[in-house]
């Protein structure tokens, strides 16, 4: 049953993204909201656990976030997808069930 | 007879904080006790610092908060006796099973035999369980 | 598709509710059903009928009357959640002898056996939280 991780939280704020990445299973989707947009960025101390986890995982992240921040979706780590709230809807429909991560 | 059988669906409930500091483990409890009367699949599980919400010995006469920690110990009542402790969570912690309740359930089918209703499991054991769940809340 | 949301966080202090309104928003553009949208913990304070925001941002509990009123939203605000921060609508104000009420249009109080219910009918549960 593969299911829809959404993380609300940054990755420098707390260990949300951590605990759902060690806990999604493989072929889940990661989708990354809020404040936890700052985890899909390149170039941080995070990037590398997020690429790495990327290898089973599929990764998401709101655009409306990302631009309200002022991060480009240009910097977000590679082959992260960039959807908008349409995209979200999609998402919670494709998957089996939804968790957040909070 | 009503058309339709009941739906039964693989509920859990997800703690990850500790309790007092927010309200999120004592409202937790709530719904998961309300809950019980839906007669779902119930699993709860704690995780990160939700493993102590199950402290043993909690004393919270001087921070004037309701210690509402004896409550776990009725979930068996309440028919939930499926309880996972992720394992990685408690060792990072430095904490085992024998800080936390012991919570146990009567089992119907087995003459009423007292059983565990705590499973201590994995992150890849939980990950499994996760997997499979329909609604997930998280708090 | 009909979703079930949860909200558990009030309105401004954190992002949830924006996020569940856009959410909700965009599903029902797309022809899904909103099956219920339950409010918990700070999240009963959604349902304020007081708020007088700044006139030149998002007015949220009324954005969530508006939600209600065009597309028939169920919008339910937890009764001990609402108890414990001071949301009563008429009934519960009269039935705990308080002399007014603040519950904005198109929300109801009601128990967190909705919030099961919701889980149980909908399609989907998907949870806005801190």
């Amino acid at each position: 049953m593969a299911m829809l991780h959404t993380v609300n939280k940054s990755p420098f704020e707390k260990n949300s993204l951590d605990s759902c990445m060690r806990l999604a299973k493989a072929s889940s989707a990661v989708l990354l909201i809020e404040d936890g947009v700052v985890g899909a960025m390149k170039g941080t101390k995070h990037s590398k656990n997020v690429a790495d986890a990327m290898a089973n995982i599929s990764f998401y992240v709101l655009g409306p976030d990302l631009k309200a921040r002022g991060l480009s979706e240009g910097n977000v780590v590679d082959g992260i997808k960039v959807v908008d709230y349409s995209g979200f809807v999609d998402l919670a429909a494709e998957y089996e069930s939804v968790q957040a991560w909070l | 007879m009503e058309d339709g059988e009941q739906i039964i669906k693989e509920f859990m409930y997800m703690n990850r904080k500790s309790p007092y500091g927010t309200i999120y483990a004592l409202e937790s409890l709530e719904v998961v006790l309300i809950a019980a009367a839906f007669d779902q699949d119930v699993s709860l599980v704690f995780a990160d610092d939700g493993v102590y919400q199950l402290m043993k010995g909690q004393n919270t006469e001087e921070i004037g908060m309701k210690n509402f920690s004896p409550t776990y110990s009725a979930l068996g009542d309440y028919d939930i006796k499926k309880i996972y402790i992720e394992k990685e969570s408690l060792e990072e912690r430095g904490l085992s099973l024998d800080d936390l309740q012991d919570l146990k359930y009567e089992d119907e089918d087995d003459d009423w035999a007292e059983k565990d209703s705590i499973h201590l499991v994995s992150r890849e054991e939980l990950a499994e369980v996760i997997d499979q769940q329909d609604v997930v809340f998280s708090f | 598709m009909k979703f079930g949301i949860l909200i558990n966080e009030g309105p401004y202090t954190h992002q949830a509710s924006d996020s569940a309104y856009e959410f909700a928003k965009a599903a029902i553009e797309k022809g899904h059903e909103i099956f219920r949208i339950f409010f918990y913990h700070d999240g009963v304070n959604n349902g304020t009928s007081l708020a007088v925001p700044p006139q030149d941002d998002r007015h949220i509990p009324n954005r969530w009357s508006e939600l209600a009123k065009e597309h028939s939203v169920d919008l339910v605000l937890c009764v001990a959640a609402a108890q414990r921060r001071g949301m009563l609508d008429e009934d519960e104000a009269k039935r705990n002898g308080k002399t007014s009420n603040n519950v904005a249009e198109g929300f109801r109080i009601s128990g967190l056996g909705q919030l099961i219910e919701a889980g149980i009918q909908a399609d989907r549960m998907v949870v806005f939280g801190d």
